[in-house]
């Protein structure tokens, strides 16, 4: 790389001044000529059938345009794995707060007063708040039509079972026979929502024409474009999705949210119309991290070498598929970690309950198996009396081992991620840890793995006529960075300067498909698509280049600032303008270089493994990462604080340093969350905490000064200059951490989450630990 | 039946401007910043006053605007962050945060800048923990913060440095 390469520094944001000076406009800033405002009607009840609506009032009231429930909405369902949700209820209610009717008015204040005059007569059903009730005997079916709702993978199904999951190697029961030791327990998750600053919102407006362009707030106007013209029966080109500027994701805006159903408001009122969730709403109606009871038993010899292992999901889907099946066999994918068990089988049932759908939130499943598999190594370490870093080593995957399942890995820095997390976190002194009076305290550790993949993606480079760039991807950047990234692989890939390189926002009617930003993939599949398609434009300038310099193509190269010239010569040289006025305006045409993948490499090689009901056939490369955290429990109280932490993340090769940091931090305090304090808690069928007063999201005071982030550098091969991704790897293994210094510290092994201190307290009463 | 007036009608003081504003009697300052003076800046995340993404400063002082009526804010000095700036030039604090991460997918960035804002303009030499503890009403979710003490002590360096 030269001096002047772009990759691997702390470069700004592209977009940042205008998020520092007040002028980015997310999706609550947007105002449309003429346009209304809606507001929702709830469900009171968890399951219901609906027998009638009364919405004559509602319709009479002041400034009141439109309003519409489930009978005025067609018979056509959504969802990414399996088709089972309108667009708003119809015929049925399956969870409190689900929408049944929508209006618009002038004003917001207007909306919401009609929304109070709705009346719903519904015919209570009974009903599941708890997975195992929704597997007993005789448990009223949430889906009664799930036999024959469109599925796009072989979904093991039926009753309140919305998907199965099977993944092996090897042979279990000659594992069991092999092991010295088999520890077998179960652990606990709750529910976390995701809490992006900003709530969903979304705004449609039709043309004279009848198409419609909505903008939202959003992971991906593809997904988008899809969910609304599936759930309302319109052709994809009768619909352009647009987007403003995102104030966070973390999954929650990935699939629909109340998009469909503004669109359906526009389009019945004639008029733009803007709906944005309040922060309760946003909490009762879109989705959350799933809660999982996960059974893991692992067998393993003496010296701790690792022989089998058997993991057993329950995990709690809400009242519609949406990403669950996904999840679940991304758990399970997961659940081996990153290391060698020859004998492992990962099981996983996926329940529909009468609550608020869950489904993508960073991590993907993997926090919540990762909480069972990493406690559990430092129990069978505790159990061997061998080091639990030692352990570790010894079992983790090396460069030339597969992932479970078969797949080969490109790249694997988890040696070295173990190496610098120990190293930085002095844990071999950690016996001379001073704790303050009254208080315990020991490190904790834990290893993880992570994607980054999946689905198309493409990009398109435009030379414009004075030589400089236009890039246009798709790729919804939610704030993690990507725009910036991705002009950063552009502009260095053709070696111009960063601001020479402009990108476009993501329009489904301009941009190139992007499955959405989400999997951790954007940097990789998408960066890829970049440095591919300036490759293009690259060999595109060349041809011009090598007949206006008489040479041959490979005679040439690129000059910073956006030359080309003639190696070895150096006055032999042509700016990038009058290469592309000569396209422009008398040979060849204007230049433009394209590129689109998908990502295609086979999850599961079936000589080496069996799997059932695994959604996703190819699902991406594998990043690693190991955590070390520093922390303090008080005696007393039972509060747990983690005083530091270092967190360690193999990114394959840092794009901009600083926002790879920036996501590992922003991870760890997530994590932080999980692990501590954060649960959505249902008082019978009725989310009993939606407001950021009731469900507590870590602040300043509670993330630790001393996060220590650190970049370990094993490319990919196929990456764009070696990158993988690191949008969630940070998050997974927080609480394991956590929980396994907890132990270290005071002999009590928690093996539910949030660990509370309650939790804590109790814990340390039982095993008479508590001073 | 009360004699509350469908619209009031006053002069709002904002970012230095004395600007005739009308509006409904009941609107918080957040509304009347975003709806009627036109000022989305200030961003709403719960309109509780939980979450920290609408402060501004009055007179100095930072306020959460979703829970200020903006009746009560005739004749005090409003600040948003459209007023931060000295025209292109950032504020060393939106010069800390844009170079040093501060900010991610910038929804909290607004209230986050206004509050460090009220810290710096008392104390220029604040320390982490007076940092922590200052933007301890602030949520982020992006960032996990580390970023954000980095920009803030930045920024009160450069500004101890400029002698501002």
């Amino acid at each position: 790389m030269s001096d002047q390469s772009l990759i691997g520094r702390s470069l700004p944001r592209v977009e940042i001044r205008e998020k520092l000076t007040g002028r980015a406009q997310y999706i609550a800033d947007l105002y449309r000529p003429g346009m209304l405002h809606g507001a929702l009607v709830g469900s009171p009840h968890p399951h219901a059938r609906i027998v009638s609506y009364d919405v004559r009032a509602a319709r009479a009231a002041p400034g009141v345009r439109c309003v519409l429930t489930g009978e005025d909405f067609g018979d056509h369902r959504m969802g990414a794995f399996i088709k089972d949700e309108h667009a708003i209820a119809k015929g049925k209610v399956r969870y409190v707060g689900e929408p049944v009717v929508a209006i618009a008015a002038e004003t917001e204040a207007q909306a919401r007063a009609a929304a109070l005059l709705v009346e719903v007569r519904y015919e209570e059903l009974p009903a599941i708040l708890a997975p195992e009730d929704a597997l007993a005997p005789g448990a009223a079916i949430i889906h009664e039509e799930l036999a024959s709702y469109f599925k796009v993978f072989e979904a093991v199904c039926g009753g309140n079972v919305c998907s199965s999951t099977e993944l092996a190697e090897g042979d279990l029961e000659r594992g069991w026979r092999e092991s010295d030791l088999v520890v077998e327990h179960e652990y606990r998750t709750a529910p976390q929502a995701h809490v992006s600053l900003e709530p969903c919102g979304a705004l449609a407006e039709v043309d004279a024409a009848g198409r419609v362009t909505l903008w939202s707030a959003n992971q991906s106007v593809f997904r988008v474009q899809a969910s609304v013209c599936e759930s309302l029966g319109l052709p994809m080109s009768r619909l352009r999705c647009l987007t403003p500027r995102v104030g966070a994701g973390f999954g929650n805006k990935m699939e629909a949210h109340i998009q469909p159903i503004v669109v359906k408001l526009a389009l019945a009122a004639g008029r733009p119309v803007k709906l944005v969730l309040s922060r309760e709403e946003d909490f009762e109606i879109v989705r959350a991290r799933h809660p999982f009871k996960v059974r893991v038993k692992t067998g393993v010899k003496k010296d701790g070498t690792f022989v089998a292992r058997d993991v057993e999901v329950l995990a709690d889907g809400g009242a519609y598929a949406d990403d669950s099946p996904g999840v679940l066999g991304y758990s399970l994918l997961m659940a081996r970690g990153p290391y060698r068990i020859p004998h492992t089988r990962c099981r996983g049932t996926l329940v529909y309950t009468n609550k608020l759908r869950f489904g993508a939130f960073r991590g993907f499943g993997n926090p919540q198996v990762s909480f069972g598999t990493e406690t559990q190594i430092d129990e069978i370490a505790a159990r061997l009396g061998i080091d639990p870093v030692a352990i570790r080593r010894k079992n983790a995957l090396g460069p030339d081992d597969r992932w479970f399942g078969g797949q080969q890995l490109g790249s694997n820095g988890l040696a070295e991620c173990i190496e610098v997390a120990e190293r930085e976190s002095k844990w071999k002194d950690r016996a001379q840890l001073a704790a303050a009076p009254g208080k315990r305290r020991a490190l904790g550790f834990a290893c993880t793995a992570h994607i980054s993949g999946l689905l198309g993606t493409g990009a398109i480079v435009r030379l414009l006529e004075d030589g400089s760039v236009v890039l246009n991807t798709g790729a919804v950047d939610i704030g993690q960075g990507s725009d910036t990234i991705l002009t950063q692989i552009c502009a260095d890939a053709l070696k111009i300067p960063l601001d020479r390189v402009s990108i476009a926002s993501p329009d489904t009617d301009g941009s190139p498909y992007n499955w959405g930003t989400t999997a951790s993939r954007v940097t990789y599949t998408t960066g890829r698509a970049v440095f591919a398609a300036a490759r293009e434009v690259e060999r595109q300038i060349k041809t011009h280049a090598a007949e206006l310099l008489e040479c041959a193509e490979a005679d040439l190269e690129l000059r910073p600032g956006g030359v080309v010239g003639i190696k070895g010569v150096p006055g032999k040289e042509l700016p990038f303008l009058a290469i592309s006025a000569r396209a422009h305006w008398r040979k060849g045409g204007p230049i433009i270089g394209t590129n689109s993948w998908v990502f295609d490499q086979p999850t599961v090689d079936p000589k080496r493994a069996v799997a059932v009901g695994l959604p996703f056939p190819q699902i991406g490369v594998y990043s690693f990462g190991a955590l070390c955290v520093d922390v303090e429990i008080d005696e007393t109280t039972g509060q747990i604080e983690v005083r530091r932490a270092w967190t360690v993340a193999d990114v394959g090769r840092a794009i901009n340093r600083g926002s790879v940091e920036g996501q590992l931090e922003g991870a760890f305090a997530q994590g932080l969350g999980f692990a501590l304090v954060e649960e959505m808690v249902w008082n019978g069928p009725r989310l009993a905490n939606p407001t950021l007063m009731d469900y507590k999201v870590p602040t300043s005071r509670e993330v630790p000064y001393e996060l220590h982030s650190y970049i370990v550098e094993s490319p990919d091969p196929d990456g764009p200059f070696g990158a993988k991704g690191v949008g969630e790897i940070g998050i997974n293994v927080v609480a394991a951490a956590i929980a396994n210094a907890v132990a270290a510290a005071t002999g009590v092994r928690l093996r539910q989450l949030p660990m509370t201190p309650e939790r804590v307290l109790r814990g340390m009463l039982a095993a008479g630990a508590s001073g | 039946m009360s004699a509350v007036p469908e619209r009031v009608h006053m002069r709002l003081t904002v970012n230095g401007e004395e600007t005739p504003v009308s509006f409904a009697p009941y609107k918080t300052l957040l509304e009347v910043l975003r709806e009627d003076l036109g000022l989305t800046g200030t961003k709403h995340g719960c309109e509780l006053g939980e979450c920290g993404a609408c402060a501004v400063l009055i007179d100095g002082e930072p306020v959460l605007a979703c829970l200020e009526l903006a009746v009560q804010c005739e004749g005090r000095d409003i600040q948003t962050i459209e007023g931060v700036a000295r025209g292109t030039e950032l504020h060393p604090l939106q010069a800390a945060f844009a170079d040093l991460g501060g900010s991610q997918c910038g929804y909290c960035t607004s209230g986050m800048v206004m509050t460090a804002k009220a810290l710096l303009d008392r104390d220029p030499a604040p320390s982490r923990e007076r940092i922590k503890e200052a933007l301890s009403g602030n949520l982020c979710r992006c960032t996990g913060y580390q970023q954000i003490w980095e920009s803030v002590e930045e920024a009160a360096r450069v500004m101890r440095e400029a002698g501002r």
